[in-house]
């Protein structure tokens, strides 16, 4: 009961005291989960981060998922993520019911115009960094450019097609090129 | 139902965002657009509150669209909706399926599923960009304002990378920018 008690505390702070959340996370959770109460080790840590990588939503959510588990089951990994989502949650809930009329002020108004275009760089900022990530291989940049296009396409002219099911076509391809390929190299072998 | 077409939506939004805080949002922006449950104008106006909130990202704006749709039991289940993927896929990982990521068809179905995120995310960053510089009322001409603020936080925000070797954090660029703003318009 204590330790469920910690844990829910101990990423209660951290979903408090993280803001813009992502991998400005990481040096708390290490300094809380690895170097105070010795959760999980270092390398546990970083190999949930990559882990991370490859599957979805917020690694703070991740790592909170993975280290309530690990000390106590099931109930430890609910407890855990809760405690980390609960600061984030009352806080909008708290400022969604007060924050209404503030865009019609002047001078907000315009803020929010220069912010607009930041949040723009920052998203531009993203794709780049992930751009540099990919494999230069044929296959994943003719699904990021096809990507690219389409979605430009179905923004611009408003088409009612959702990202999502591209996501999916983009998966289905990559399948059905993996295994056209590993047929023909089985039969290539087969034929030796 | 709303409650459901909420919990849909914000379970598909924790299903597909990889990559972490910025990436996520053009995927959120496609599904609360399609739904009709934000505008352009509050979305932006949601991440720079989010930047200024604790949390993540994507669960501040799960957050604030189901109360805003359907109170408190619709931000409890928005909440929970984009939250619920990564946890049971986080579950299963470090339970059942250690070696699922390794596994050469799971692997190929995210090798296919993350160039084409980033193509998505560029696509929705560009044409963000251009609706910034761009005014489409009578023919399209140049928003000269819209361009000096880009221009600035374009070099900040990528000369920082560059130069002093460290990553400027967004909240700082959005502060930056909310000024150039006041100044500019």
């Amino acid at each position: 009961m204590k330790l469920l008690f910690n844990l829910f505390l101990t990423f209660f702070k951290i979903g408090l005291f993280t803001f813009g959340g992502g991998y400005a996370m990481i040096p708390i959770i290490e300094q809380t989960c690895v170097k105070n109460n010795k959760w999980i080790t270092h390398d546990e840590m970083m190999n949930l981060t990559i882990v991370a990588e490859s599957t979805p939503g917020p690694i703070a959510i991740n790592l909170a998922t993975f280290v309530g588990y690990r000390q106590k089951g099931l109930i430890g990994s609910i407890v855990s993520t809760f405690g980390v989502v609960l600061p984030s949650f009352l806080v909008i809930y708290i400022i969604s019911m007060y924050l209404n009329n503030f865009l019609e002020i002047t001078i907000i108004a315009k803020a929010f115009k220069g912010i607009k275009i930041a949040v723009s760089v920052l998203i531009l900022k993203v794709a780049i960094n992930m751009i540099k990530k990919i494999p230069k291989k044929p296959v994943p940049l003719i699904i990021m450019l096809s990507s690219f296009l389409t979605m430009l396409l179905i923004n611009i002219f408003a088409w009612n097609f959702s990202s999502i099911s591209l996501m999916l076509i983009a998966a289905a391809v990559n399948l059905v090129i993996f295994i056209v390929k590993n047929n023909s190299k089985s039969k290539g072998e087969a034929v030796k | 139902m709303i409650y459901w077409e909420l919990f849909l939506g914000f379970f598909k939004v924790g299903c597909f965002s990889f990559g972490g805080a910025y990436s996520s949002i053009p995927l959120i922006r496609d599904v609360v657009l399609s739904y009709g449950w934000l505008s352009d104008e509050m979305i932006t106006y949601m991440i720079a509150v989010s930047e200024s909130t604790p949390g993540p990202i994507m669960v501040n704006l799960a957050t604030y669209v189901g109360s805003n749709q359907g109170g408190l039991l619709g931000a409890v289940i928005t909440t929970i909706a984009v939250v619920l993927p990564a946890f049971i896929i986080i579950l299963l990982i470090t339970s059942l399926l250690k070696t699922v990521l390794e596994n050469k068809y799971v692997k190929t179905i995210l090798d296919g599923l993350i160039p084409c995120i980033i193509g998505i995310i560029l696509a929705t960053g560009c044409y963000m960009m251009i609706t910034n510089l761009f005014i489409f009322k009578t023919g399209i001409s140049l928003n000269l304002q819209s361009i000096i603020i880009a221009a600035i936080l374009i070099i900040i925000s990528f000369g920082s990378n560059k130069f002093l070797k460290k990553s400027i954090s967004p909240i700082f660029l959005i502060i930056i920018a909310a000024f150039l703003g006041i100044i500019v318009f």
